[in-house]
């Protein structure tokens, strides 16, 4: 369902994608790890049309993805995105979050869309929250609120951009139970984390991206547990076994 | 005093009609420079050079002639160039052009205020450009040029003043004319002050209210 063949992207001299290739189907859940710098989060921001790249191609269900096309819009509001940082609007309500997608870009009625806006929050948790202003929510919850945020645009698939390293650490269980629900249910998602035990139980397959290459690519317990690249084991050892 | 009240008496009914000129004049100038100055703050952000480029030219211009001199020019070269204007309208174009370029260097702070992952949380959930300023931006950033719109309007009310010197019958005007032929400059330009104080302290607690409500956040 989302294809990326051979991207490349330099922020001037510096090489960020150097021929990345991705295919994820419908239903998988794909964790991309790799240490900070290595371009983890700009393949994923490519995929949505928030960067631009220099070459290859990205698709979604064939629909090609770039910046420049008149259609990027269409192809965002189909492809939900989680950031690192929340990135709620603060000046709207956990309800209007939600019901902000819907009401302004699909124009849903507005009953229905707060409806439904009430049920997602629920079902992340949060049914007590629907009027709190994001500046009294804890990071964890803002975070939820951000997930139902795009849910509520009932995408095909959503992209998680670190969505737990803004986190304290009590709080990331929270966001995580959220993220491996949504994987039950058969959400397709593209998840970029730190979180190598999320990786291990939610992943279908992960990949291990370097210099902006991708060095490894294969199941969860193939990459976690026997990696067969140097950088990759490297990696590993640096995260797991950080001190 | 019981002379300048009895001046007072005699002249306030005339300065009042001044003050209303000044009110209308202040108003006027006041919407034309909000337009005008959104406008080029647009126009400034804008990626296309097009438009940006000359948008800092115009600030740049009319940030670095006296407003006097623009008024001037409006209400004396325009006229040989075939537009001919009322002193009232030649004074309010002439003040809300010189403010709008202070207007835009507001918008501007206010809107690149907003956090850019705002931006981004609007366009991945497909949001067309102008629906984000409607929706995101704008709301955000009139929390950071409210503040300063309160103080524009007090320097404005001011500044209308300046229109006397093409005739305009703001309040200004109205005491000059009045000292000139009684030569009681004392209790008139008194009287001018006042009425200015008095115009401008509901602005200035104004202006003090928009601080705490917006400044906190």
């Amino acid at each position: 369902m989302i294809s990326v063949r051979a991207i490349c992207k330099s922020f001037g001299e510096h090489r960020v994608l150097d021929r990345v290739s991705l295919e994820v189907a419908k239903g998988e859940v794909v964790c991309i790890i790799g240490p900070s710098g290595s371009g983890k989060s700009t393949l994923l921001r490519c995929i949505n049309g928030l960067e631009s790249y220099d070459a290859g191609e990205v698709a979604i269900d064939g629909e090609p993805v770039r910046r420049d096309l008149a259609s990027i819009h269409e192809v965002r509001s189909e492809v939900g995105m989680v950031f690192q940082r929340f990135n709620l609007f603060p000046h709207r309500t956990a309800l209007e979050n939600v019901m902000e997608g819907p009401v302004y870009v699909k124009r849903a009625p507005r009953t229905e869309a707060r409806e439904r806006a009430a049920a997602l929050l629920a079902k992340v948790g949060l049914a007590h929250k629907l009027d709190a202003y994001p500046a009294k929510l804890s990071g964890g919850q803002q975070q939820r609120v951000a997930i139902a945020r795009s849910l509520a645009m009932q995408p095909k698939a959503i992209l998680f951009d670190e969505p737990t390293s803004a986190l304290d650490p009590e709080l990331v269980g929270e966001v995580l139970r959220v993220m491996l629900a949504l994987a039950r249910e058969g959400m397709t998602m593209i998840v970029v984390t730190h979180e190598m035990s999320f990786a291990a139980e939610v992943a279908h397959r992960v990949l291990f991206l370097d210099e902006g290459q991708v060095v490894e690519e294969g199941t969860a317990r193939h990459i976690l547990a026997n990696p067969r690249h140097e950088r990759t084991r490297d990696f590993l050892q640096r995260v797991l076994r950080p001190v | 005093m019981q002379a300048f009240l009895h001046d007072a008496q005699d002249f306030l009914p005339i300065l009042l009609k001044g003050c209303v000129v000044t009110v209308e004049l202040t108003l006027a100038a006041l919407v034309l420079s909000t337009l005008l100055g959104f406008v080029w703050a647009l126009a400034r952000l804008s990626p296309v050079r097009a438009l940006s480029v000359p948008a800092i030219a115009i600030i740049t211009v009319i940030r670095g002639i006296p407003i006097l001199v623009q008024l001037f020019y409006i209400y004396f070269v325009l006229p040989d160039l075939g537009i001919k204007l009322s002193a009232f309208q030649a004074g309010f174009i002439g003040l809300g052009i010189a403010y709008s370029a202070y207007q835009a260097e507001n918008f501007r702070a206010g809107i690149e205020a907003v956090d850019p992952g705002q931006i981004e949380a609007a366009q991945s959930l497909g949001m067309r450009p102008t629906l984000i300023m409607r929706r995101v931006i704008l709301p955000q950033a009139i929390r950071v040029f409210l503040p300063p719109y309160g103080n524009t309007m007090i320097m404005m009310l001011k500044d209308s003043s300046i229109a006397s010197a093409i005739t305009v019958a703001e309040l200004t005007r109205g005491g000059q004319l009045i000292a000139a032929s009684t030569f009681k400059n004392m209790t008139v330009f008194t009287l001018v002050a006042l009425l200015y104080l008095a115009m401008s302290l509901p602005l200035t607690y104004l202006a003090h209210r928009l601080e705490r409500a917006f400044g906190r956040k």
